[in-house]
């Protein structure tokens, strides 16, 4: 065996290990902490597949922002509530994963089939048109402008969760002041944070990155910083939420504008494509970062601001 | 010679790691198991950058790995704190 598989393989059996614990841990706390390492994990996966695109994803949104609002989830469980019961028996345990390793069997054997039969690969396909797309990222491409209406209604799926949330979340309470430490730490990560997400906003046109890992990013600066009691020089109140539907509004109104021309909905200008999906990519990355944000927060836009903390007092 | 370097530093990183871990499974409770992991990893972390930057050609690109450590350096310190911030918060409650 060559190094690489030996690397490989050894990833395998951690994912599949950390999927476990995560899933039978009788702690919720531990189940969620192994859940992010899990996130981690797959991140490195998907990078070792040649995904980088994905990896960044995972890392950003499966790991982060997701493990940050199961732990606040967990947090305004009932104090006690931290074990759950009863827990399945073996035997649908064992039922349970003879069913999926099957499963994921026949799914491979599916997909080898499919792989083994002649057609045009979706691969070549896209690099045929790449230089209509207006940006030289394949992936960018795909989900910007070949399959645009797939990412126009992940942005609508976002913003019909965040209008949920807002709806139904509880107000969360407060959490405990950090510490000086903390909050120096903040206030010199938070512009690393913003520097960041601008970069893989650019980049996304060209490299790894794009909208999604850059929202996810602010999200994460956005949070830290309210999570010290502050807005800085993130949004709140009427502004969070306007900025939580202009990913959408934007996306849709591009794709209504280029019908003006003789386009189909969505079908952006030859010449003037890269800057379309420059500006939708803005917004978009502005909204998820809102709405991630005001998700954590319950849905409260002005919540733990230490302004409003003494209003109450 | 690059490479007799790398490799004298990346073993000594694999060896602060290693003596991290013992400390994280060994040690009696949450205070010095803390002490001992964000002391060896930070350690071992920047031996494990030094060794790796060595092996980039690019300049530009060994910088990085370092900025990269820096950054480590101090997310693990504030969360060091705040992990022992709330043990002796717990321990006041409980007195």
């Amino acid at each position: 065996m060559t190094p690489i598989i030996l690397l490989d393989t050894l990833l395998a059996i951690i994912l599949l290990v950390l999927a476990v614990v995560a899933l039978h841990s009788e702690n919720l706390r531990q189940s969620i902490f192994v859940f992010i390492v899990f996130g981690l994990v797959t991140a490195l996966v998907w990078a070792r597949l040649g995904a980088p695109d994905v990896a960044l994803a995972e890392a950003a949104i499966g790991s982060g922002i997701a493990g940050a609002l199961l732990l606040a989830a967990l947090r305004d469980r009932q104090p006690g509530c931290e074990h759950i019961e009863p827990r399945p028996s073996w035997q649908v345990l064992t039922v349970t994963y003879l069913v999926i390793g099957v499963g994921l069997t026949a799914s491979w054997a599916f997909l080898d089939a499919q792989a083994s039969r002649s057609g045009p690969a979706i691969g070549e396909m896209v690099q045929a048109e790449l230089a209509h797309s207006g940006v030289s990222n394949p992936v960018t491409a795909v989900l910007l402008n070949f399959r645009a209406y797939d990412t126009l209604l992940e942005l609508a799926v976002l913003f019909a969760a965040l209008i949920g949330v807002m709806a139904l979340g509880p107000e969360r309470s407060a959490p405990q002041a950090a510490g000086p430490l903390v909050s120096h730490f903040v206030a010199w990560l938070t512009p690393l944070l913003i520097l960041a997400a601008g970069y893989l906003l650019w980049v996304g046109a060209h490299a790894p990155g794009g909208a999604f890992q850059a929202g996810a990013l602010l999200a994460a600066g956005g949070i830290i910083v309210r999570l010290s009691g502050k807005s800085g020089i993130f949004p709140k109140g009427a502004w969070l939420r306007v900025l939580a539907a202009s990913g959408y509004g934007v996306f849709l109104f591009v794709g209504l504008a280029v019908m003006a021309g003789d386009n189909a909905f969505l079908q952006y200008p030859s010449d003037w494509a890269g800057s379309l999906i420059l500006l939708i990519e803005i917004f978009a990355t502005l909204s998820i970062a809102a709405s991630l944000l005001l998700v954590y927060l319950g849905g409260y836009p002005n919540a733990w601001m230490e302004d409003k903390e003494s209003q109450h007092a | 010679m690059i490479d007799l370097l790398s490799i004298f530093l990346i073993a000594g990183g694999l060896f602060f790691y290693c003596a991290g871990t013992v400390g994280l499974l060994r040690l009696p409770d949450t205070l010095s198991r803390l002490h001992a992991v964000t002391k060896a990893d930070n350690l071992g972390l920047g031996l494990l950058a030094l060794g790796i930057a060595l092996q980039i050609g690019d300049p530009l690109s060994a910088v990085k790995v370092l900025l990269i450590w820096l950054l480590v350096l101090a997310a693990s310190a504030a969360g060091g704190q705040l992990i022992a911030q709330h043990v002796v918060e717990q321990k006041e409650e409980t007195k």
